[in-house]
């Protein structure tokens, strides 16, 4: 295969960004475990509390350090790699980005500062309050960057303007509550919850196996397993959601989800397993579950759902409205100021479908004389490869359920009071959960891959193709900077988990017998939770 | 109703040009002392405490300091989209230097004193001077480059061609730039350790912080000298432009011309303030370094650092980005911004937030304030980076 700067460019934003997705999800429901166990601290004043909110905070600011770090990239990486997508839409897309800084990013890093040392400056109120803002922060934070992204699925309150030959925002209003965005938050902040919950549900099952800081292993499996088991659930309904608002806005990303290429009669069956074939497009086998698919997707019984050929087809037909929206720019731009009413008409009429005749030009250099022959490999260009994003697609699911499942059993073992029998007789149960850490990352991981790479062919769905939009560079810089990136990445991700991992086996600081003495006898969350006497 | 309408769109983008201002300043202030302290750590410092000292009176802070390098970077993208679409890919390998030695710095911070392993923490003092030193050092190249303009063209789609090089980046008054950006943040570092750290470390960093003075006032004049004898050609806009227009770089012509960052100076007087403040802040530190009066060599680097940064701002007015490859096409306020809307949306964000930013910033620090050490370090020994 030839390298080319923009796949070159797309490998190492994804490699960026991944990286970058594997510290922000615990960092997003670390801090709001913090906070919450701070609470319980400051509510109960037991000083056990505040020595798990210390133990887990180190473990949170070795991961957080790395999530500043890889973040600064991720901030700067649009105007150096793809310039032009930054030119085309920055008066929309950069909003959001500069208002995570204002609003969110700065509370957070500056109150994370008071969180590791402010803890003998402060009353335990103020650092309980620095704790919170670290959470919101980093929570608003992700709402700003899930707008943005949102954006990027489903570019709403947008216009493209002749003059300036880029979008320009329309309502800041549909921007803000694009519903693609505010189901992505949910679902996304979620996730991180669950990680964070994972994470601690492991280590605390690793601590109770090894019969060490069990006072503390119980209580963070309480609160942990608690607060996992409600993101568990809202990961999988607010996922659904995105598969919902998927089918309104983007199809062919639910097709190559569902590896679905022939238009089923409604209600569409659920591929469970399959094998495709993008050459042959179709499914060399699949295990199918019926109606299952058109539920999900449309939540009724005769919405069809449209399968990847009939897309392409209807791909055809956009192309050729770009084409007439294509050249009618041209003229509009030949003579601005004398535009005739029928040339105006035609660009307003097809211009939403601009961005599809831009998919010609890997293609073709005269995009008003493609060729039918043309125009066909453009239209099934907008299909991402099926099997990738059909796999990670049910990796994640049943990593989902997984979640469900696992957080389920231990809150009715924490809310029961029965965390002692689980030490006893079912050890097996700690070792699922320690086993099951790298888990949540994995999901994640197959999210950011659907969500991003069945976005493809677009950068901004059905406005700005991906190859439009890259950067004049040479394949050599580009080489050198991922290069780069990969090395200093994953050096750092070593010394990050072994640093995680000294940590962890060092453990949290025990206290004295005597703070354990109140809350020995409290074996259920609830009498945790009861007041100090 | 239409609401950005009340305010006007060419005011709208004056504004914004006073912002980009501000977050520039803001970060050369806050994060410019961490980096100048960062620079000079492994000299102003030299046993392990030393350092733990030095490197705890930024430590707690520096965090919410750097965000204005990342909120620099967003508030480009949305208030001057073709200035960080240019910008950032012409500088492209640059960039990714700068990126890659200031991802070392947070790490370092964290991670340096969680092992007592010397070599691991003499490694990551390092890492800490390289995520300081290096950035100081290219920011001022790249404002340079910028003064001098950039080789980039644009065709009619606004899509952006570059045609220049890494090294292309490196000519003697882009590394006069860079030497003097610094020396301006050591002497604003070691300003810093005066204040806050003890000991030897402040003996160290007043002699530092003295001669990184005495060099930026040289460096100054001398780039001075350069722009204003026309070795430094400026750019000036020959056609008529309308500040109110629709944000096209290509509506308007341009040409490169010695002595053209000396205009604005002619016309209003006023701003000659901009450079005597450079020079009085410098020379103000350099004195005041001698003496006790902590808090006023701090507020002289603060003033030096404003004084040279709106000195680049008001010299190059209109001119965000000047090309040298096709002058017509050079960045500035009237063509270079966002849509009306966007401007204005921009601003209602941060009227509510910035002055929100600055009350909390100044509580934090105002907990966290007080002599480092190393008594302090020991006493924290777990907690202290």
């Amino acid at each position: 295969m030839e390298l080319n700067v923009v796949d070159l460019s797309r490998l190492q934003f994804a490699m960026t960004a991944l990286y970058h997705f594997l510290f922000v999800p615990l960092t997003l429901g670390l801090s709001i475990l913090l906070a919450t166990m701070e609470t319980v601290y400051v509510m109960t004043g037991r000083e056990i509390w505040k020595r798990m909110v210390k133990f887990w905070g180190t473990l949170f600011g070795i991961n957080f350090v790395l999530g500043v770090a890889t973040g600064l990239t991720m901030e700067f990486q649009f105007g150096m790699n793809w310039a032009y997508f930054s030119q085309y839409v920055g008066d929309v897309f950069g909003a959001p980005l500069a208002i995570e800084g204002l609003m969110a990013f700065f509370l957070e890093a500056t109150f994370v500062g008071l969180f590791f040392f402010g803890w003998d400056r402060l009353s335990r109120r103020g650092h309980l309050f620095a704790t919170w803002m670290v959470a919101i922060g980093t929570n608003f934070s992700a709402l700003w960057i899930l707008i943005a992204n949102g954006w990027m699925q489903h570019p709403v309150g947008a216009v493209f303007n002749p003059d300036t030959m880029r979008m320009e925002v329309s309502s800041f209003f549909d921007v803000l509550f694009n519903p693609v965005a505010q189901a992505k938050f949910v679902h996304t902040v979620s996730a991180g919850y669950v990680t964070a919950a994972m994470f601690m549900l492991g280590i605390s099952a690793w601590y109770m196996l090894k019969g060490r800081h069990v006072a503390i292993a119980k209580r963070s499996m309480a609160i942990a397993s608690a607060f996992g088991f409600a993101s568990a659930l809202s990961v999988v309904v607010l996922g659904d959601e995105s598969g919902y608002e998927a089918n309104l806005n983007q199809k062919m990303k639910l097709a190559t989800i569902e590896a679905m290429w022939d238009t089923e009669k409604a209600p569409a069956s659920f591929n469970l397993i399959a094998l495709p074939d993008m050459e042959a497009r179709e499914n060399v086998f699949a295990i199918e579950v019926p109606y299952v698919m058109g539920l999900i997707a449309t939540r009724s019984l005769d919405t069809v759902i449209p399968g990847i050929k009939d897309l392409v087809e209807q791909s055809k037909g956009r192309i050729r409205d770009g084409i007439i929206a294509w050249e009618a720019l041209q003229q509009i731009r030949a003579n601005p100021n004398d535009v005739p009413a029928d040339v105006r008409t035609a660009f307003d009429q097809n211009f939403e479908s601009l961005g599809y005749a831009y998919l010609l030009k890997p293609f073709t250099d005269d995009i008003a004389g493609a060729t039918d022959e043309q125009i066909d490999t453009a239209a099934w260009s907008t299909v991402p490869e099926v099997l990738p994003m059909f796999y990670a697609f049910r990796i994640m699911v049943a990593c989902g359920m997984f979640f469900i499942l696992i957080t389920t059993v231990f809150f009715y073992y924490s809310s029961t009071g029965k965390l002692d029998e689980l030490q006893e007789n079912r050890r097996w149960l700690l070792h699922v959960a320690v086993w099951s850490i790298p888990l949540p990352w994995i999901a994640c991981e197959m999210g950011w891959f659907v969500a991003e790479y069945g976005r493809q062919p677009w950068i901004i769905e059905s406005m700005l193709p991906t190859s439009a939009a890259v950067s004049d560079l040479s394949v050599t810089e580009v080489l050198l900077t991922l290069a780069g990136f990969v090395a200093l990445y994953s050096t750092l991700l070593v010394v990050e988990i072994a640093l995680m991992l000294k940590f962890i086996k060092i453990g949290p600081d025990d206290g004295t017998p005597e703070d354990l003495l109140p809350t020995a006898k409290a074996q259920s969350t609830r009498a945790v939770a009861m007041p100090a006497e | 109703m239409i609401l950005y309408e009340f305010i006007d769109y060419s005011t709208l983008k004056m504004i914004w040009w006073l912002l980009l201002g501000v977050l520039l300043i803001g970060f050369a202030v806050t994060d410019g002392f961490d980096m100048g302290v960062g620079a000079m750590l492994p000299f102003v410092a030299e046993t392990d405490i030393e350092r733990r000292v030095v490197i705890n009176t930024i430590g707690p802070t520096w965090e919410g300091n750097q965000v204005w390098f990342i909120l620099g970077g967003g508030a480009i993208f949305a208030a001057w989209p073709p200035l960080y679409a240019i910008s950032f890919s012409g500088f492209y390998l640059a960039m990714f230097v700068v990126l890659a030695a200031m991802i070392l710095r947070p790490v370092a911070f964290k991670y340096r004193s969680k092992r007592p392993d010397p070599s691991w923490r003499n490694a990551w003092d390092w890492a800490l001077f390289t995520g300081s030193f290096v950035p100081a050092l290219v920011f001022g190249v790249a404002v340079g480059n910028v003064l001098l303009g950039v080789p980039f063209t644009l065709d009619s789609d606004l899509r952006m061609a570059y045609d220049g090089s890494f090294f292309g980046l490196f000519s003697p008054f882009s590394l006069l730039c860079g030497l003097l950006s610094v020396a301006m943040l050591v002497m604003h570092g070691s300003s810093w350790l005066v204040m806050r750290a003890s000991g030897d470390m402040v003996v160290r960093a007043r002699r530092y912080g003295t001669v990184a003075a005495g060099l930026g006032i040289i460096l100054f004049a001398l780039g001075g000298y350069l722009v204003a004898s026309g070795y430094v050609e400026g750019f000036r806009i020959t056609s008529d432009i309308d500040p109110n227009m629709a944000a096209n770089p290509l509506a308007k012509q341009a040409i490169a011309e010695g002595g053209a960052w000396m205009r604005n100076y002619s016309v209003h007087s006023i701003l000659w303030l901009a450079p005597a403040l450079g020079f009085i802040g410098m020379l103000g530190s350099l004195l005041l370094l001698q003496t006790r009066m902590e808090a006023a060599i701090f507020l002289c680097s603060k003033l030096a650092v404003f004084g040279i940064i709106s000195t680049v701002g008001v010299s190059m007015f209109p001119f965000l980005l000047p090309s040298t490859a096709q002058p017509d096409a050079s960045l500035t306020v009237w063509d270079a911004s966002s849509s009306h809307p966007t401007l204005f949306n921009m601003l209602v964000a941060t009227v509510i937030f910035l002055p929100l930013i600055l009350i909390y910033t100044a509580w934090v620090y105002k907990v966290l304030w007080g002599k480092v050490d190393e008594e302090t370090i020991e006493r924290d020994d777990h907690t202290a980076y």
